[in-house]
């Protein structure tokens, strides 16, 4: 953005909002929204509390795991589901139709399974993440270009050096696509858990500061989840530009 | 992976056919692409499938190449039958079909990666193919850094780096500028001279069919069939900046425009 002729870095507009924020807040308009300066105070107080540290923790290690059990079963159904008409035929709606389904209210069912733990959130995450992973891989497999699949072939490939050295470089552009739209969903997955199960990590946290009206503490650990979702996702998109390059030249 | 049948077939005639397709039929569905085609491939020579589209010229090179199973009918490689893909007989693609992630290096290696052979020793062929076809200095470039042309010789460097008998070759200058073409056209007849491989070659030029052929087998659509086989005799000789003043070179392609002209939409 370019202001008076200065460049400003990027986000620079986040500190307008920021001080509208802290204007509301000094106003004193409602208890819910304390001055922008408190919590940024609150949030560098609260990071090294163990309580946070825990949460934080505790909700990485069922994000990493959700996501980790989405990716690597995600991409291979995605890719066999690209290369084998009758698995499509088969899975396709179910993709289509879990895409699109309303999750969380499959939790408490999911909570009656699998108990009051991290074992349900990693499975909330993996499905929230899983849907689009798949139907990217899937894209991306359906659109190799048929003379790549013949040389393969016509050098003797086997059908793993095919799938392994072939088929998954080829769809990798919309599969890191598919991969980094299912991490942001995994972000909503692994917090949506956390809080109907509301015992565990930052569901735990979410549940203590709002019902004691902690607000300067709900939104610090807030604003935290965001920044980290959003660095995750800006993280993803760049290693995707990384491989963009080929996506345009194939053909 | 061979995956050419076993039984040596002692019957066929010993002519020196490298490749020998024998009554061969492929029906799409209700479309029949090829019809009771008999075509042999002399050893260590270059020959043309030349037509109008729509002849069936690229089927039947992919059926040669065991990418297509053929309806009826069988291909011989020195006597043994066609079943698929194999390492006698290798392909260079219209639209180069290079892997745009990997450098030209492991591209053009690629066929021996697929068969096992260790990193330095392919990279070794790879790099001697690649300084062939006149690519030396760019074996770390990727593909999308090329023009088309040097893709194209990429994909020839990889499909001589396997050393298979048989090179079969779709319509490999049809995506490069002319006067690239040109140049390939004669950096052709010096690889079959150089190469002593038998080389099928797709094309609808008839220039070009006629200026790198030993053979020219001239394919008719509505039913695909070859129609005629020409033999240049006189100008293969003379020198690569002669051929296209040659009397016997424009008398061929008229004389093939005459007889393709009434299949032309």
């Amino acid at each position: 953005m370019i202001l008076f002729g200065y460049k400003l870095p990027a986000l620079s507009s986040l500190i307008l909002w920021a001080l509208l924020w802290e204007v509301v807040g000094r106003l004193e308009l409602t208890f819910f929204v304390p001055p922008f300066s408190e919590v940024v105070t609150t949030l560098i107080a609260l990071i090294p509390t163990p309580a946070f540290l825990s949460a934080l923790g505790i909700t990485a290690a069922a994000f990493g795991a959700g996501v980790f059990f989405a990716i690597v079963i995600g991409i291979p159904v995605g890719i066999l589901m690209g290369k084998s008409r009758v698995l499509d035929e088969l899975l396709l709606p179910w993709v289509n139709i879990f895409l699109s389904a309303p999750l969380t209210a499959l939790v408490p069912v999911l909570m009656v399974l699998f108990g009051f733990g991290t074992r349900t959130v990693i499975i909330t995450t993996t499905l929230f993440a899983i849907w689009i992973i798949i139907l990217n891989a899937r894209a991306g497999v359906k659109q190799i270009n048929r003379s790549l699949v013949e040389m393969a072939r016509s050098f003797g490939a086997s059908p793993l050096d095919a799938f392994f050295k072939v088929y998954f470089w080829a769809a990798l552009p919309e599969i890191l696509g598919g991969v980094r739209i299912g991490v942001i969903r995994a972000v909503k997955g692994v917090i949506i858990g956390q809080l109907l199960i509301s015992i565990v990590g930052f569901g735990a946290l979410f549940e203590l500061y709002s019902s004691k009206f902690l607000m300067a503490e709900f939104w610090a650990v807030l604003i935290v989840l965001f920044g980290l979702a959003f660095a995750l996702s800006e993280f993803l998109a760049y290693l995707e530009r990384k491989v963009s390059y080929y996506a345009s030249s194939r053909g | 992976m061979s995956q050419i049948k076993p039984d040596a077939r002692q019957a066929i005639p010993a002519t020196d056919s490298a490749v020998s397709v024998r009554n061969v039929s492929k029906v799409y569905g209700d479309v029949q692409a090829l019809k009771d085609l008999t075509l042999d491939f002399p050893r260590g020579e270059l020959t043309s499938l030349l037509g109008p589209s729509g002849c069936g010229k690229t089927t039947l090179l992919k059926i040669i190449a065991g990418l297509l199973p053929a309806t009826s009918g069988e291909v011989l490689i020195n006597g043994r039958a066609v079943t698929g893909p194999g390492p006698d007989r290798s392909f260079v693609f219209q639209d180069f079909a290079l892997m745009p992630w990997a450098t030209v290096l492991r591209n053009v290696a690629f066929g021996l990666e697929l068969r096992g052979v260790a990193k330095s020793e392919r990279e070794a062929v790879a790099e001697k193919y690649i300084a062939a076809v006149g690519l030396a200095g760019f074996e770390q470039k990727y593909p999308h850094q090329l023009s088309g042309g040097m893709r194209q010789r990429v994909g020839l460097a990889r499909a001589l780096s396997v050393k298979a008998e048989v090179l079969l070759l779709d319509e490999p200058f049809s995506a490069v500028d002319e006067q690239t073409r040109r140049k390939f056209q004669e950096d052709m007849l010096e690889l079959v001279q150089n190469e002593k491989k038998t080389f099928i070659f797709v094309t609808h030029s008839i220039e070009e069919a006629v200026y790198v052929s030993d053979q020219i087998a001239i394919l008719l659509p509505r039913p695909s069939r070859v129609s005629e086989i020409i033999r240049p005799a006189s100008f293969r000789d003379k020198g690569v900046a002669n051929i296209r003043r040659d009397p016997e070179y424009l008398d061929i392609v008229d004389r093939i425009w005459a007889s393709l002209r009434n299949y032309v939409e």
